[in-house]
């Protein structure tokens, strides 16, 4: 077997293959916070309390009500996208025209309620969600094993993010939704119903974060901080990626997430840090993002 | 303005008989070392416009950094001190030079991330004791002479060191560089276009913020004589925010009013309601952020303003 750097070449492969799986999940929440930032203008730091709710929707419809993965992979989503209105309705929608720094300190703090009540309702360690017994199997790609379910994962998210790029770049209400973002007064007095549009908007992208959370929790021990440190992951994403490029933010989720995946070959103990690393040098070459304009 | 005087020296003339009014020191000690931190905080937010989430980086830093000498080297009290708030400082220059580049929403969630490097630094690190932190760290003495093991001399020691700090805020912020730091916050282009060399006064204003936030670090550290994660955590970068917004941003008095706030809700709902005390925090910082943005003395303020009274604390 050949090897690279002293590694062989399988076990870097594996490992990519591995970040891929880590770069679904970033990209998956990083268009989230994508299409709620481009609408709305607010950086949601409760992006990663909604995935832990999400996973949470998922764990408590199996125990409580006997809800399989499938049916969850749709309800979960849309009963916390549900309470993402609310929020909105209830809290944002106040903080419309004041500094955007506003909103994310609003949502810092519902995030510490959300995860807080998590943790006092469900305490610190984590529990497991089984693997859907339709994706329990293992695939052989010949250089490595790959469990069926990560490739599952790697799937949907792709399928979900371009879908949601298709539907924004290239449909009608997706054109609206790019109006909303340039001028919603003028969109307003066209009959568009813009508070509507904007609830629904941090409804969907909630929703995406806690799709994540129902995708990441067969792989991981669903706990209220699974997603506390994640969410200072995916803003380093966006920030490298550059905040207002929904394809930007896809792009760069998945690329960051190979990039860990490497790390954790050539330099185990940086894996933790690498994103963080790469977005300073991002930030000194290139201010603006990758893939941002401003 | 004929109130401030007088309040400051009521403020001041409780502070240094608390100990004999009952209450604990330790306790008191903790608050002063949050004020100090909030106030410091407040250089940047309130006077600087910057809203920095990686406040932690530095106060734990510089605790990490005193608590090692101390502890493992021996050092004497004051240079442990000092080294921490060169450490802090040192690491505020770095991230303050990054983060400077962007503005608003994006300088938050810079230092942020940058933050949380800090944050696996001193997780994995060989001398920061990895989970456990660091325990067991001696106050020592004091210049070699006052010996600190005692709760009162050590209070006063905090004390001292807090109103220097917070007679030092006051000062840069009334000196011609704090006018161009607010006439930067209020309408940066502005300043810029008057020839004000921003960035310079930016990363100035962030390396001093971040230096007095080391300081009240490594205080805490001697006071409690220990260091563990949770003061290099995310949560602890929220929590300065709060007691800032909380007391009121961009006003002298408040930070203090919202360390004192915060820190004594931590220390007395936790022994009645437990862990819910972290949705309690996040239910004021959402409150506060909805109803009262100026905070408890800028809203005091802003009544004064409106009947007629001259305010005591605007900047």
């Amino acid at each position: 077997m050949t090897e690279i750097f002293g590694v062989p070449v399988a076990v870097i492969l594996g490992q990519l293959m591995l970040g891929l799986v880590n770069g679904s999940f970033y990209a998956l929440l990083s268009l989230g916070l994508a299409v709620i930032f481009g609408l709305m203008g607010v950086v949601n730091f409760a992006h990663g309390a909604f995935y832990a709710l999400g996973a949470f929707a998922a764990l408590l419809g199996l125990q409580w009500f006997g809800i399989n993965y499938w049916a969850a992979l749709l309800l979960a989503p849309l009963a916390v996208g549900l309470l993402g209105i609310l929020c909105e309705r209830l809290f944002l929608r106040r903080l419309y025209g004041l500094d955007p720094l506003y909103g994310l300190l609003l949502t810092f703090g519902l995030a510490l309620v959300i995860e807080g009540c998590l943790h006092e309702k469900f305490g610190a360690s984590g529990q497991s969600y089984p693997v859907p017994p339709a994706l329990e199997g293992a695939l052989n790609l010949g250089f490595m094993i790959l469990p069926e379910y990560r490739g599952w994962v790697i799937i949907v998210s792709l399928l979900v993010c371009f879908g949601t790029w298709f539907i924004i770049e290239r449909t009608r209400l997706g054109a609206t939704l790019r109006a909303a973002t340039e001028n919603a007064p003028l969109l307003q007095a066209f009959g568009v119903n813009v508070p509507l549009l904007v609830a629904l908007t941090y409804g969907g992208g909630v929703a995406l974060a806690a799709l994540a959370g129902v995708l990441s929790a067969p792989i991981i021990l669903v706990s209220a901080h699974m997603g506390s440190s994640l969410v200072i992951v995916v803003f380093a994403v966006v920030v490298i990626g550059g905040m207002g490029s929904i394809l930007g933010s896809i792009v760069s989720g998945l690329l960051l997430g190979v990039a860990e995946g490497f790390t954790k070959v050539i330099y185990p103990e940086a894996s933790n840090v690498i994103v963080f690393v790469i977005m300073a040098l991002v930030l000194i070459l290139r201010p603006a993002g990758l893939f941002g304009k401003d | 303005m004929r109130a401030a005087p007088a309040f400051y020296c009521l403020a001041v003339l409780f502070a240094l008989c608390a100990p004999f009014l009952g209450v604990y020191p330790v306790f008191m000690m903790k608050l002063l070392c949050f004020a100090m931190f909030a106030c410091a905080y407040n250089l940047l937010l309130g006077f600087s416009g910057m809203l920095s989430f990686g406040h932690a980086a530095f106060f734990g830093s510089a605790a990490y950094a005193t608590a090692w000498l101390v502890a493992a080297h021996g050092w004497s009290t004051v240079p442990a001190i000092l080294c921490g708030v060169l450490v802090s400082g040192f690491l505020g220059l770095i991230i303050g030079a990054i983060a400077i580049r962007r503005h608003g929403i994006y300088f938050a969630m810079i230092t942020l991330a940058l933050a949380q490097l800090v944050y696996f630094v001193c997780l994995e690190a060989p001398f920061t004791g990895g989970e456990n932190g660091l325990q067991g760290v001696p106050r020592g003495t004091l210049l070699g002479i006052l010996p600190l093991r005692s709760d009162i001399t050590m209070y006063y020691f905090v004390l001292a060191a807090f109103l220097a700090v917070f007679i030092f805020i006051r000062r840069v912020i009334h000196s011609p560089f704090g006018q161009v730091l607010k006439a930067i916050r209020d309408n940066e282009p502005r300043a810029l276009s008057l020839g004000y060399e921003i960035e310079r006064y930016k990363l100035l204003a962030f390396v001093l913020s971040a230096s007095l936030a080391g300081l009240a670090g490594s205080l805490k550290a001697l006071v409690l004589g220990f260091v563990t994660l949770s003061d290099v955590l995310q949560a602890n970068s929220g929590e300065v925010i709060l007691m800032t917004l909380v007391g009121g941003t961009g006003t002298f008095v408040g930070p203090v009013v919202g360390a004192a706030i915060v820190v004594t809700l931590q220390e007395y709902l936790s022994d009645i309601v437990g862990g819910w005390v972290t949705v309690i925090i996040g239910a004021v910082f959402v409150i506060c952020v909805l109803v009262f943005r100026r905070g408890i003395v800028g809203e005091l303020a802003a009544l004064r303003r409106l009947s007629g009274g001259s305010s005591p604390d605007r900047a």
